[in-house]
């Protein structure tokens, strides 16, 4: 008996998983024009497992305080064996599972999978974009140089404008009134420990919910397979989907390599908390479009001051697409075509003042 | 019964969340510095420029105007924060995170900030430039 199938047989006696297997095999994936947006979850989730990787890799040598996290960064680039591959991987493939994670979200949208009885996985996948978000700001301050630690201070001054709760919400993000070292150290602490644990409890109850609820037909299709039965196809999930999804990663981490090589990510400036925000300071492309809203609003409308309304409008719009598959109930009618243009609209929005932002000056 | 066992539990969680919930807030710290700080000696600064001093610790701005005027502000953004720089070619105090602009009184006169900045009165005692709060401010 070979090594391989002597293994094999001792994890089915202590694990049933021919179980595990005829439940991955009971799983189809519904096959149309749409199906390729399959494949966006699946991608993200094996760019957070770079993330894992590399994250830990990074922390043997960072030092999360004011005057070593930006030459700990330095040392990791220059000294370390292929400190500057593990680093760059690390920061592109933070910014490829933002857009992926994005796609994901949007593809789902556009396919209408959020309706019921899905509601819970959209609200765990919006969980998911939100932490995906707040990895991104808590990492991007961690190399302590200028870019990062003007748009912490942004960043962070945006929700202390809110009403009732924002100082408090201030000084639990900054650890002070200020954005300083006690900053760098909470935000460590988020990055490394608080949001990774919730990240694996929800990336849990995401997949637990999808192998629950399966793999969701847009209403077009289904429409189309009503009328013509024979035109419906589905592929097993184990292993023709899993095998197409394996070889989509090995060519996403092809792709990630050849960024890292190629173009490796900058380190930048030191931050000097005595130094003017530079000209042309711009936040990470993901919140560019918010950026450049608040850039546009006026000081005072109306009664409000402009930068709580644009937080204020931003939380809302947050809150309602969330709660979107509460809202859509209309199998195909005239409030599905609504909601289709409401997302067409939030993409050129986003699409255009991210262009923006960067074309202005 | 219930109410008694409710009540106990939720006396054990707010007995927990509490010192956690306190703990998460970082104590206030309490400034020490004095009321004046020394922000340059004359000279160090041609006319229409500017440059960033220590006010206790935050950041604020010392101007030469060209007219040979001094001007002290403090350099937070009152938008979001940022730390403000003087535009020798615009005569004027500008914020590159936002685009906003302030005038050398401290005064917000475009873009999105909705205060004026704190301004600072300016005492030249010999060769070194004084930038103390304002009385009544």
């Amino acid at each position: 008996m070979s090594a391989w199938t002597s293994t094999q047989q001792w994890l089915e006696e202590h694990f049933r998983t021919d179980e595990v297997i005829a439940l991955l095999r009971h799983k189809m994936i519904p096959l149309h024009r749409y199906s390729p947006f399959y494949f966006l979850g699946g991608m993200t989730l094996f760019l957070f497992g770079i993330q894992v990787v590399t994250g830990i890799l990074l922390l043997l040598y960072y030092r999360p305080t004011p005057n070593d996290a930006f030459e700990s960064v330095q040392y990791i680039m220059t000294q370390v064996r292929f400190g500057w591959l593990v680093r760059s991987i690390h920061s592109w493939s933070a910014n490829l599972m933002i857009l992926t994670a994005f796609a994901h979200m949007f593809s789902v949208f556009f396919m209408r999978a959020y309706r019921k009885p899905r509601e819970l996985t959209w609200l765990s996948g919006m969980a998911l974009l939100i932490l995906v978000l707040c990895f991104g700001f808590s990492g991007y301050l961690l190399p302590w140089n200028t870019l990062s630690f003007f748009a912490t201070k942004v960043g962070t001054d945006l929700p202390g404008q809110m009403p009732v709760v924002g100082k408090w919400i201030l000084n639990f993000l900054r650890g002070g009134e200020d954005v300083t070292g006690a900053t760098l150290t909470r935000f460590f602490g988020f990055h490394v420990a608080l949001l990774p644990g919730l990240a694996t409890i929800f990336v849990g109850l995401h997949l637990l919910l999808i192998q629950r609820f399966g793999m969701s037909v847009p209403p077009s299709i289904e429409a189309e397979w009503k009328a013509n039965p024979s035109a419906a196809r589905e592929m097993p999930f184990y292993p023709n989907f899993l095998l197409r999804e394996l070889m989509a990663w090995y060519i996403a981490l092809g792709i990630l390599g050849a960024l890292a090589a190629f173009k490796p990510w900058e380190l930048g400036v030191k931050a000097d908390p005595f130094a003017p925000a530079p000209a042309g300071i711009r936040p990470e492309w993901y919140f560019m479009f918010m950026f450049q809203t608040l850039k546009l609003i006026p000081a005072k409308v109306g009664p409000m001051n402009g930068e709580i309304l644009g937080a204020a409008g931003f939380g809302l719009g947050a809150l309602v697409w969330t709660l979107l598959p509460f809202f859509d109930r209309d199998k195909n009618g005239r409030g599905a075509r609504w909601i289709a243009g409401v997302g067409v609209f939030v993409v050129a929005y986003i699409v255009c003042l991210t262009v923006y932002g960067y074309m202005a000056r | 019964m219930e109410i008694f066992f409710g009540a106990g539990v939720a006396a054990s969680l707010a007995s927990f969340l509490y010192p956690v919930l306190r703990y998460l807030i970082p104590p206030q710290t309490v400034e020490l510095t004095s009321d004046t700080v020394l922000a340059g000696k004359v000279g160090d600064l041609k006319p229409n420029t500017g440059k960033i001093f220590r006010f206790g610790s935050r950041p604020a701005i010392l101007v030469l105007s060209s007219d040979g005027t001094y001007h002290a502000l403090s350099a937070i953004c009152t938008h979001l924060g940022c730390t403000v720089q003087y535009r020798p070619d615009l005569h004027e105090v500008w914020c590159a995170c936002h685009n906003g602009l302030y005038s050398l009184n401290g005064r917000n006169i475009s873009g999105p900030p909705p205060r004026p900045l704190e301004s600072y009165e300016v005492l030249l005692k010999g060769n070194e430039i004084y930038v103390r709060r304002e009385r009544n401010a």
